[in-house]
Parts: structure tokens; sequence; C-alpha cells
């Protein structure tokens, strides 16, 4: 009897010597142990496919088509132009929503480089990134509305475009926060309502 | 009588039996412990490609996990990103580093870099990201601190039960909408996320599908 106990004790460290324990590290795909339709031979996104020559399940428009939804008739929501020149003026409504959202997306997608308050100073400077020029000086000042929302479209210059992360209505409405980044180091104590003049203690 | 057993057969049966039991326990307990994802999915950490480190562009960096999973938000694939959302960087930073050397290429002639993907549901599960993330379901709930990994692991299980657990009690998991991107917030105690989460479920009538076909179409 005692040689059973023996080899049962033994194959039980052999299990947990070859096995291990739950949640160390691993480097072989998960073994799926009842693999009941949990791989099936269909189109998942941005996976391989054997299907197309090109090997990828991702299939870019057809040439000359618009996907659903893309479409957006020649105005200057969708261009930033009015006639030839970049326009001025945000096409949406400017609300307090609209501000929010913009500040939101501000952060995600432009603090990296253009830094929290505009100034270019995001943390990909200290990392060499040092042509990022900030928003506060003449030249971007007098910047068109039509124009920022053209280069956060299409870039310019070493900006790569934000035309498939950022939707058409943020894009405005990052416009329109940008605009609010600018004024702030414009304005003055005359700017500030007489009511809210005490919590700055004036 | 001749002695046709020795003595030590009379306790055969129950040595027998014994012996059957711990075995059969041992066996269950193995079965319990290693046949379930929080065994063989907990801790799968594949190299990659290319070695990008989480832990320096979403922690410390403190890039948002949308400028590059930017579809999160609006639909049920949270996309990897293009290299075009790479370059947008390293088109300056690190430029001729041989670590991007896929990524430039990619770049270049639009070649897929043959990311390896760590988390995967099966494929009769559809579940979608933007109703988590829009619903107060953080990053970290599902994924763990991505914003302290070098290499992405596997942090939590995905098994159905683990999913039923939040279906069941969201309370326990939801947090503030403004909060879902920022891996390092945690609840200032069990009783502080019930009752912020119990606020949510009611404000927002959060009510996840129990039912089969709510997550199996």
């Amino acid at each position: 009897m005692r040689y059973v106990y023996l080899i049962f004790g033994l194959s039980v460290i052999t299990v947990l010597v070859l096995a291990g324990f739950r949640g160390s590290f691993s480097e072989r795909p998960p073994i799926e142990i009842f693999p009941d339709m949990e791989r099936q031979p269909k189109v998942h996104p941005q996976s391989p496919s054997t299907f197309f020559s090109d090997g990828r399940s991702d299939r870019p428009p057809p040439a000359g088509t618009v996907p659903r939804g893309a479409f957006y008739e020649d105005t200057y929501f969708a261009s930033g132009k009015q006639g030839e020149d970049w326009g001025r003026g945000i096409p949406v409504e400017v609300t307090q929503q609209l501000m929010a959202r913009g500040r939101e997306r501000y952060n995600i997608y432009c603090t990296v480089c253009h830094g929290t308050l505009g100034d270019g100073a995001g943390i990909t400077r200290e990392y060499g990134m040092i042509a990022t020029p900030t928003f506060h000086d003449a030249r971007l000042r007098d910047m068109p509305d039509g124009e920022i929302y053209e280069v956060i479209t299409n870039g310019r210059n070493l900006m790569g475009h934000y035309r498939y992360q950022i939707s058409k209505e943020d894009r405005w409405a990052i416009v329109a926060y940008v605009r609010a980044l600018q004024r702030s180091r414009q304005g003055t104590v005359d700017d500030v309502p007489p009511a809210n003049l005490s919590e700055l203690g004036l | 009588m001749s002695k046709t057993f020795p003595k030590w057969t009379n306790t055969l049966p129950l040595q027998i039996v014994i012996f059957l039991i711990l075995f059969l326990g041992s066996v269950t307990v193995g079965i319990t412990y290693y046949f379930t994802p929080e065994y063989t999915r907990v801790g799968y950490r594949p190299p990659q490609p290319v070695a990008f480190d989480h832990s320096l562009h979403a922690g410390q960096l403190g890039i948002d996990c949308r400028y590059c999973h930017s579809n999160v938000e609006f639909a049920g694939h949270a996309n990897i990103p293009t290299a075009e959302t790479c370059m947008n960087c390293h088109n300056q930073i690190k430029g001729d580093s041989p670590l991007l050397a896929l990524v430039r290429s990619s770049y270049h002639d639009g070649t897929p870099i043959p990311w390896v993907r760590v988390h995967q549901a099966p494929d009769y599960v559809y579940f979608n990201h933007a109703v988590h993330v829009a619903r107060g379901v953080s990053c970290y709930e599902c994924h763990g601190p991505v914003n302290e990994m070098e290499v992405v692991w596997h942090d939590k299980s995905h098994s159905m039960a683990w999913c039923l657990d939040c279906h069941r009690h969201p309370e326990d998991y939801l947090r503030d909408p403004a909060l879902v991107y920022d891996l390092d917030w945690r609840p200032a105690s069990k009783e502080a996320q019930r009752e912020a989460g119990l606020r949510f479920v009611e404000q927002w009538n959060v009510n996840p599908p129990l039912s089969c076909s709510g997550c199996h179409r």
C-alpha cells in the first residue's frame, strides 16, 4: 500500500511541476479545453484572412465609393472652407456641452504634443519633438477656424492627420476649445463677471 | 482451516476505499483548479512583434487609451491602432530605431504588423466595448493594470461566470464615466463603491442582460 501512496504522491507533484499554478506567466496560447465552436471560420475585425489575396479581413472601400454615413455635403461644416478661403466661425452651436466635449477630445488627442495649455509643451517635447508650435502667438491666434479644422483633418508639416480618430463634430468642438485656450491667455480683469470677482480676491 | 488469506487482507477493503476517496478527491480538485480560464488564460503573455510598452506610453507618458484605441467608444471592437497612429510621434521620436522597423514598413507599404492577440473571446460571444465603457465599466475591470504592463498579459479570466458576476451586481464595478480610462483610480472602499454604483445603476437604468441571448446570438 505504501507504494501506491508513493506513486500517487509523485504523480501529484509531477502534475504541479508540469502545470504550475493559476496566473503564472506563459507564452503559450491558452488551451481551449472544450473547443466547441470557440473558433469559427468567420471574418473578425483586424484579423488575418486566407480568403483575400492581401491576407487581411479588413477591406478598404472600393475606389469611387462612399461608405454609408460618411457622406457630407460640400459645406463649411465638412470642408472648413467658405468659398475659396478658410472660413471663420464655428458651424455648430457652441454650448457648454460642446466645450466640454472639445476639452475631453483635446485632452485625448492633442495634449500629447500641444500640451494641456496649448503651449506646445506636451510630453513628447521631452522626447525630442521640438517643432510643436504654441497656440498663443499672433500667427495661430489669427488662423481661421476652418484652417484649424483642416489641420486636424489632414495634418500639416510634421503633424499627422486625425480624420479617422476624430469625427467632424468633434473636430469643431476641438476648434472651439482651442479658441477658448487662446482666449484664456488674452483675458483681462474686465472679462471676469462682477459676481465672480471676489472669488479671485479682486 | 488453512490460512488462505493472510491477516492483513482484513483491512484491504477499507484501505481501498480510503485510497479511492483520496484519489477521486484529488482528481476533482485538480480539474476544478486547472480546467478553468482562471488557469488556462490568466497570465498569457505572448511576445509581440514590436516591443510596444504600455507602461511607458500609457503609464509614464500618460497617453489616453483612446489615443490609439480610438474606436472603443463607438464600436464593438476596440481597434489596434494603425501604423499611421504610431508615426504621429515616431516620425520624429526614435525615427530610426530598429525596434520600429515593422511599424515603418507598415506605414510605407501597408504590410500589417502581425500583433499577437492576447484577449480573444470565443466566437459565440458577442462582446461590445462601446456599451461597456459608455456605462462606466473601466478598461481596468477586464484588462487589469495595462498602464503598468511592459508586455501585455491576460489579467482576468474572462470566463462566463466572471462576466455574470458583474452582470448580476453591476454596482460593485461601475464607476463615473469620466474615470473609465483612468486606470489608476480605485474606489475608496467597498462601501463607497457600492453606494456610488447603486446610484449609477439607478441613474442610467443599468440593466445588464442575464439571458443567454444577451451575449450569445
